[in-house]
């Protein structure tokens, strides 16, 4: 598939501002398909988000956070040039990551 | 690389622009929209839609890079915009998904019925071929002006057809389209109804399909927008690429000419 | 809080590290979080076990910034923007989603080491017009902010 995850990260006054979308079903296990077999409960649970090699917001997410899911974050220290980079681990142990850099 | 989501600035007020459209009548989703902002995960299906056009398929093992869409073959930009319009190779009035459909069966060799029966995603389903390349091909004339041709007869009577099915009653509601969609300020629950029958409802609602639907999760096409309106008027379905889909849909491009293209949209 | 420590060293930190393999295909081993998935959070079922599951009911407080539309076009994506005014309430390690009216409460937690601002934004599934709640943890001391979201039923969607 192609990339699963888009990120954004912008220098504002103090601080840098991280946006992303992640590419993801987030099957509650609830729904139903058109033959009305469940639908396996499939969603994000771990998302970290990096920079220069350090966490700076770990995530943990369950099945009610929304599908293709939104992130948005802010962290200090933050120089136009660095790497972001954010990784995302499914309760079926399926995982994603992408990486920007902050302009 | 992706026109729309690559433009910036412009594809930003032109999204403003027609949220403030749709939502003019009350204003009560403001704030819920202004909170989602723009990011829309049309994106990801957008990416896709590109590598798709690019990959061979089919029983003839090509991809769909020779596929004419109006503006010569394989040439993308812009072509959406311009659309529905009259083909001299399959004599006649082609939308998006009638057209797809043709260089589908055409250049790949594959069967009709099958791309047809494999147009929209069913329920619990992630999204399919058709709808990802609508979605790159729309996104490919972001930010310009809706332009349907109209010189050709055959283009016109498109549009004379699709008016009458726009009016036409039928069903056990006894329903048009013009029920919910001739009148200005209306609304189905919460939800704001376009005036088709305008230019700016017209342009509004045709400029943001294909959309991302949050309630899916999903990219759906206009084609499938019109089938989903006949469903629930409780009209017989409507076939994807038809002439009576073809023909609505160059009712509202037509109505709508002048417009900016704004989609992938992002809808409820 | 001495919970925090990306380097993963602490005795959690290894715990975490065994069973978080998917971690080391990525990164470098160094990236590892400390902390675990506070699983029985994630799974109760009323508001009230939620609160107990996370120590205590937590407090009112007005430092916390809690975004929600009051009227959601749709349940299934129901924006939400979390945002601690760190003078009034300093020292937040964490930020919990609650929507009250949900099968699972528990939609979100974040873990707000100390180089991230108080601020976390998403988008959650509201079952049904409830309340929703932004929850803030400082020193084991949790404070909240309640905010009602109306979720209506589809037209059209033009």
């Amino acid at each position: 598939m192609a990339s699963r995850i888009r990120i954004r990260a912008q220098l504002k006054d103090d601080y840098c501002e991280v946006k992303a979308l992640m590419r993801h079903p987030m099957e509650t296990g609830l729904r139903k398909d058109q033959s009305g077999v469940a639908i396996p409960a499939n969603f994000i649970e771990d998302v970290q988000v990096v920079h220069n090699d350090a966490v700076v917001m770990q995530a943990y997410w369950g099945a009610a956070v929304s599908a293709n899911p939104f992130l948005g974050v802010r962290f200090k220290g933050g120089a136009q040039g660095d790497v972001v980079k954010i990784i995302w681990r499914d309760n079926q142990g399926d995982s994603g990551s992408g990486e920007t850099t902050i302009r | 690389m992706s026109k729309g989501f690559f433009s910036g600035l412009l594809a930003t007020l032109v999204g403003l622009w027609s949220f403030t459209a749709i939502s003019e009548t009350d204003g009560v989703f403001d704030e819920y929209r202004e909170l989602m902002g723009d990011d829309n995960p049309a994106i990801f299906v957008i990416y896709d839609g590109e590598e798709i056009w690019f990959t061979p398929a089919g029983p003839k093992s090509v991809s769909l890079a020779q596929c004419d869409l109006g503006l010569g073959p394989g040439v993308v930009e812009g072509a959406y915009a311009q659309l529905p319009r009259y083909f001299s190779d399959a004599q006649r009035v082609q939308d998006i998904e009638a057209r797809l459909e043709y260089c589908m069966t055409h250049l790949q060799g594959r069967s009709p019925d099958k791309v047809r029966a494999n147009a929209y995603s069913q329920r619990g389903e992630l999204g399919t071929e058709l709808e990802a390349l609508v979605a790159w091909i729309a996104d490919q004339s972001s930010g310009l002006t809706i332009a349907p041709a109209q010189a050709h007869a055959k283009e016109r009577s498109a549009y004379t057809l699709g008016e009458s099915l726009f009016y036409y009653r039928a069903g056990p509601h006894d329903f048009s389209c013009a029920t919910c969609h001739e009148q200005t300020g209306r609304r189905i629950r919460l939800q704001a109804l376009p005036n088709l029958t305008t230019h700016q409802g017209a342009a509004a609602a045709y400029s943001t399909w294909p959309a991302y639907r949050v309630s899916q999760g999903i990219v759906r096409t206009m084609g499938w927008r019109m089938r989903d309106c006949m469903r629930q008027q409780r009209m017989p379905e409507l076939i994807m690429g038809s002439e009576a889909s073809v023909a609505l849909q160059t009712y509202l491009s037509v109505n709508g000419a002048g417009g900016s293209m704004a989609a992938p949209g992002l809808k409820r | 809080m001495g919970n925090w420590d990306p380097l993963g060293l602490t005795r959690r930190g290894f715990i975490k590290a065994s069973s978080a393999l998917w971690v080391a295909a990525t990164l470098p081993q160094k990236i590892w979080a400390a902390t675990l998935r506070p699983a029985a959070a994630f799974q109760t079922t009323t508001l009230e076990a939620t609160f107990e599951a996370l120590g205590s009911v937590p407090k009112f407080s007005d430092a916390i910034l809690f975004s929600t539309p009051d009227i959601a076009e749709n349940g299934a994506v129901v924006p939400v923007k979390i945002e601690v005014d760190a003078a009034a309430l300093p020292g937040v390690s964490k930020l919990y989603v609650i929507v009250e009216k949900n099968p699972n409460p528990v939609a979100a937690v974040f873990e707000v080491p100390p180089s991230a601002q108080p601020y976390a934004e998403t988008r959650v599934k509201v079952a049904q017009t409830g309340k929703l709640y932004a929850v803030a943890e400082v020193d084991g001391q949790l404070f909240m902010t309640e905010k009602e979201t109306k979720v209506t039923l589809g037209g059209c969607g033009g």
